[in-house]
């Protein structure tokens, strides 16, 4: 496996370049919307983030089982950070999400929004993964025990969105059905440089942030090697 | 075979253990009936029915809380699990005599909270007793499973209701659904699918619970 330094300043000038390219096409490529306006090109943000984050919770569950299944040395840091970028991701997808239901419903929470709903379950669940992570002592059974929990999110968050599907009436809007995505081609164009944007920006943040903790690790691992 | 007698041997440790002691159940009917009692006062005149509905479920996921807040005490203080996990049978046992156990202690306190439920606020028809049952499945599974993880954690009270909301909420929803709906097939039918998927997920992974 290659090391992730190596490879961070490519992925660094990937996200930064994308997020301004996906920027500019919200503004000044996609068209208006004809019954939002303005307040649809939160849209461009919005579930891209939430897509986003979902691929972090995705990820650290499969670290978490590649560390249970083979044992794999790192592969519970990883998951660790993945589901950690994954909470900030999902944060954000709670408060952009509160700003488009203030702009299109008036309101700054809505019950009968299920993906917002979704996100403050999913988002309670994962703040619970890091209490229980920081309540153990680091060590075999602590990455465990995170990786054991971290295969619950991705069982909990079909189940989830089938509950919230079953207990509310339906107001969210539905940009993506059975039948493809109900939006033109520039906005589809639009939409989709801004989803490889926040898949980059993603990918950036873990790489720094996992370059970090396996610095911490070695520091610590040298120190008690000294004393 | 051995597994089930494994299974059964763990779980009437646990029956006998509170059947000598008595420090849970009598805990979990106090507290089931004193939270009926306040939300009686909760609900102001004039709610509906539907909402003491709702408020049956936050009675019995709290009612289970405070079961499964002292499922693995006896383990923890004597260093039981140690044993238990050094015995040569399969680890999983330990979880599903365990949920079998708090399954039990909860079902018998339920026998008692639902026709009071009944008494105080209003009827209650098969289909939330069947919701009930289903939901004591999940609960249990699920419960038992954090339990042994936050026996384990420093902040051991502190950390199950938190670990453990967050999964329940899916089981309060298909036991309100089924209790306030008219038609409520497809809330039961919800509720089985969840007990079957945690149930999986809580019997393959018991084992890295309780070893590095």
């Amino acid at each position: 496996m290659s090391s992730p330094n190596s490879r961070l300043p490519a992925v660094a000038t990937l996200a930064l370049g994308l997020v301004a390219a996906a920027t500019a096409l919200v503004f000044f490529f996609a068209p208006l919307d004809a019954d939002q306006g303005l307040s649809q090109k939160i849209f461009y943000f919005h579930v891209p983030i939430a897509l986003t984050a979902y691929g972090c919770f995705g990820w650290g569950a499969w670290r978490a089982l590649v560390h249970l299944w083979k044992r794999e040395p790192g592969a519970d840091l990883e998951s660790y950070v993945a589901i950690h970028q994954g909470v900030i991701f999902g944060a954000l997808t709670l408060l952009t999400g509160s700003i488009w239901a203030r702009a299109s419903w008036g309101v700054w929470w809505t019950w009968s929004s299920n993906q917002l709903v979704l996100f403050l379950v999913l988002f309670l669940f994962y703040c619970a993964y890091f209490m229980l992570r920081f309540s153990v002592d680091a060590g075999p059974q602590r990455a465990n025990f995170s990786a054991v929990y971290a295969l619950f999110g991705v069982a909990l968050i079909p189940v989830s969105f089938l509950a919230i599907r079953l207990a509310s009436d339906f107001i969210h809007p539905t940009v993506f059905t059975s039948a493809g995505p109900q939006m033109s081609g520039k906005m589809f164009f639009t939409f989709c440089v801004c989803l490889a944007a926040m898949l980059s920006l993603a990918a950036t943040f873990y790489a720094v942030e996992l370059s970090g903790k396996r610095l911490d690790v070695r520091l610590r691992e040298l120190r008690e090697a000294l004393a | 075979m051995s597994y089930t007698r494994d299974v059964g041997a763990l779980a009437r440790k646990d029956f006998l253990l509170e059947l000598r002691a008595r420090d849970t159940l009598p805990a979990m009917l106090l507290f089931v009936i004193a939270t009926f009692v306040v939300f009686h006062f909760a609900l102001p005149s004039g709610s509906s029915d539907l909402a003491s509905n709702g408020l049956l479920w936050v009675a019995i996921l709290f009612t289970a809380l405070l079961g499964l807040g002292r499922a693995f005490v006896p383990e923890r203080e004597q260093g039981v699990l140690d044993g238990l996990v050094l015995a040569p049978c399969d680890r999983s046992a330990i979880w599903l005599a365990k949920s079998l156990a708090v399954l039990g202690f909860l079902a018998a306190v339920e026998v008692v909270a639902l026709p009071a439920f009944a008494i105080f606020f209003s009827g209650i028809d098969g289909t939330t007793v069947a919701a009930v049952a289903l939901a004591d499945l999940g609960i249990c599974a699920v419960g038992t499973f954090l339990a042994a993880m936050a026996a384990a954690g420093r902040a051991r009270e502190l950390l199950l209701p938190l670990l453990f909301l967050p999964l329940a909420i899916p089981i309060v929803v298909g036991g309100v659904g089924a209790s306030v709906v008219a038609d409520g097939g497809r809330y039961l039918a919800f509720l089985a699918l969840y007990d079957a998927v945690f149930a999986i997920i809580c019997w393959a992974s018991f084992e890295y619970v309780v070893t590095e």
